[in-house]
């Protein structure tokens, strides 16, 4: 298990209920904690429309997660 | 900044001549502006945010891959964050070029791929009250 901060943004922010959170999980990727968080927030967009980042550089799905780490969680983007 | 998120007006016309440069014999710009309706509802105002740093980082990297693939001489984005009325100028983009082929196609490729890429994300205000946010990534 490792402790990692999830960050929020835009509808995963106003889903959540908050824009961030520190947590215990025993996901290795970027990948597996989205699954997690999905399931404990009801996020239901699927990871290939999303993206992630970690500490602030935009990150592949199968990027293996450190303690400490902190993962931003972008919903479909909408620019324009 | 050649990519910049903004929470202030976009001045169109002060952009523009940053674009001028003595080998260009083109200049094609793109303005995306707020409309007052999507998808049937009627849109009162629009709400835009953004992660600046990541988002000026991705647009500064479409930027370069437009001067890559287009023969271009300059390509500058700018985008709006905040609460915007109807009307507003939400993004520019500002392309010059030796020729018109490759300023059109230059502007086209940066205002696709940051619809597509950059993380902006859009709430629409609607007449009725409600709130939603836009999920129009197009890939």
């Amino acid at each position: 298990m490792i402790e990692v901060t999830a960050r929020y943004f835009a509808a995963f922010r106003e889903r959540a209920g908050r824009d961030r959170e520190r947590l215990t999980t025993s996901a290795r990727t970027a990948a597996e904690l989205y699954g997690e968080l999905a399931r404990k927030h009801g996020f239901a967009d699927s990871m290939t429309r999303c993206k992630v980042a970690v500490n602030d550089e935009l990150a592949d799905w199968g990027v293996t997660l450190t303690a400490g780490d902190e993962v931003l969680f972008f919903p479909p983007v909408a620019g324009g | 900044m050649s990519f910049k998120i903004t929470s202030n007006p976009i001045d169109p016309e002060a952009r523009k001549r940053e674009l001028v440069h003595a080998a260009a014999g083109a200049c094609v710009t793109f303005e995306g502006w707020v409309r007052n309706h999507n998808e049937g509802e009627a849109v009162q105002a629009l709400e835009y945010e953004a992660h600046a740093a990541i988002a000026e980082k991705e647009g500064a990297k479409i930027l370069a891959e437009a001067k890559q693939k287009f023969a271009v001489d300059i390509a500058l984005c700018e985008h709006r964050v905040g609460k915007l009325a109807i009307g507003d100028c939400a993004v520019w983009v500002g392309v010059a070029a030796g020729h018109r082929g490759a300023a059109f196609d230059a502007c086209r490729y940066i205002i696709d791929e940051t619809k597509a890429r950059v993380p902006i994300w859009k709430k629409e205000h609607y007449a009725s009250g409600e709130t939603g946010w836009v999920n129009c990534a197009t890939r």
